[in-house]
């Protein structure tokens, strides 16, 4: 497979997942929450300093189609991860010429 | 397993900041022989895989769910310089964007899954590797029981948190049984989102996987 290619395949299949499929996630809490129901120290969590941020909780605001809402925010989320994440590693990487 | 605000005092939490910003500046230095023109895009391919199948709880046992860490995949793929950069930019924008962690608690998250489970799993798989027959499905198994002991190890970076520093008193070893326990069964599903994903990048892209690579490249010199 060509290296655009398979780029770009990874690319869309990571939208697709986020964007699509995250509507079907299981919305029981995580391993780390259930155990602090469990246990008893959940009881200490504060609220996120982001909990009133327009993506927060996976969920755009003021959109009440969970579908839509969770799909969009997956792509954003998608987009935003892609963006900064390829142009961090490209500002780390060797240049070609530079020693191992 | 990202955790909160509130679970681990403040204190601590800046502790286990200093030490993740530690390990990150040298996943810096370290990733950048790793990083070329070809596997730069790969390296951000990994980590927007990650992010996106990180959405996608799956159900573990009654009442709980779990998704992908991603760690010993990411090694396995970019290596674990690269793995823990890929890692720490998921979890820092999961926290910025979507509220998903506590801020002050970012540096507990980083240690946890950036670099204990990064590190670990990049270990087991080494070891797995060694064991193996040198074919590619090897790579993929050794990946695989990497990934399922990479979450239980996150999680019990996350227990030596509580020790040190939980705003709650309930028993060290109740929340060590109960963390274990449940993190074995997320690693399962870990363990197969890892031999999968790894098994599909080793088919179309062979010669991108670091852990598969690294192997070709010694097998190379030795023939010289």
């Amino acid at each position: 497979m060509k290296h655009k290619t398979f780029l770009i395949s990874g690319f869309i299949a990571s939208l697709f997942l986020a964007g699509v499929v995250s509507f079907y996630a299981s919305s029981h809490p995580d391993g780390l929450e259930k155990v602090a129901e469990d246990i008893g120290f959940i009881e200490t969590v504060k609220e996120n300093t982001n909990s009133g941020g327009i993506l927060a909780d996976y969920g755009v605001k003021g959109v009440d189609n969970q579908r839509l809402s969770t799909g969009a925010a997956g792509v954003v989320g998608v987009i935003a991860t892609g963006a900064i994440s390829t142009g961090l590693f490209f500002l780390i990487r060797r240049k070609s010429g530079e020693k191992k | 397993m990202h955790i909160p605000d509130g679970f681990i005092d403040l204190p601590t939490s800046a502790a286990f900041a200093a030490i993740a910003a530690a390990g990150v500046a040298v996943s810096i230095r370290g990733s950048k022989s790793a990083l070329d023109e070809k596997t730069a895009p790969l390296a951000g391919l990994t980590a927007t895989f990650i992010f996106a199948v990180q959405m996608l709880n799956f159900p573990v046992a009654a009442g709980t769910s779990g998704h992908l860490l991603g760690a010993a995949l990411a090694a396995v793929l970019i290596g674990p310089y690269a793995a823990t950069l890929a890692i720490t930019i998921v979890l820092i924008l999961q926290a910025l964007l979507f509220a998903d962690g506590g801020l002050s608690a970012l540096g507990l998250s980083i240690f946890n899954m950036s670099l204990l489970a990064v590190w670990f799993g990049y270990g087991v798989f080494l070891l797995i590797k060694k064991i193996l027959p040198k074919k590619k499905i090897s790579i993929s198994i050794a990946a695989a029981i990497a990934a399922l002991l990479s979450v239980p190890a996150a999680a019990a970076g996350f227990v030596l948190q509580y020790a040190i520093g939980a705003n709650a008193t309930f028993s060290v070893s109740a929340v060590l049984t109960a963390m274990i326990g449940t993190h074995l069964l997320i690693g399962i599903g870990e363990a197969l989102i890892t031999f999968f994903a790894v098994g599909a990048v080793l088919a179309s892209r062979s010669d991108l996987v670091y852990g598969y690579k690294n192997e070709t490249s010694k097998l190379e010199i030795r023939s010289n």
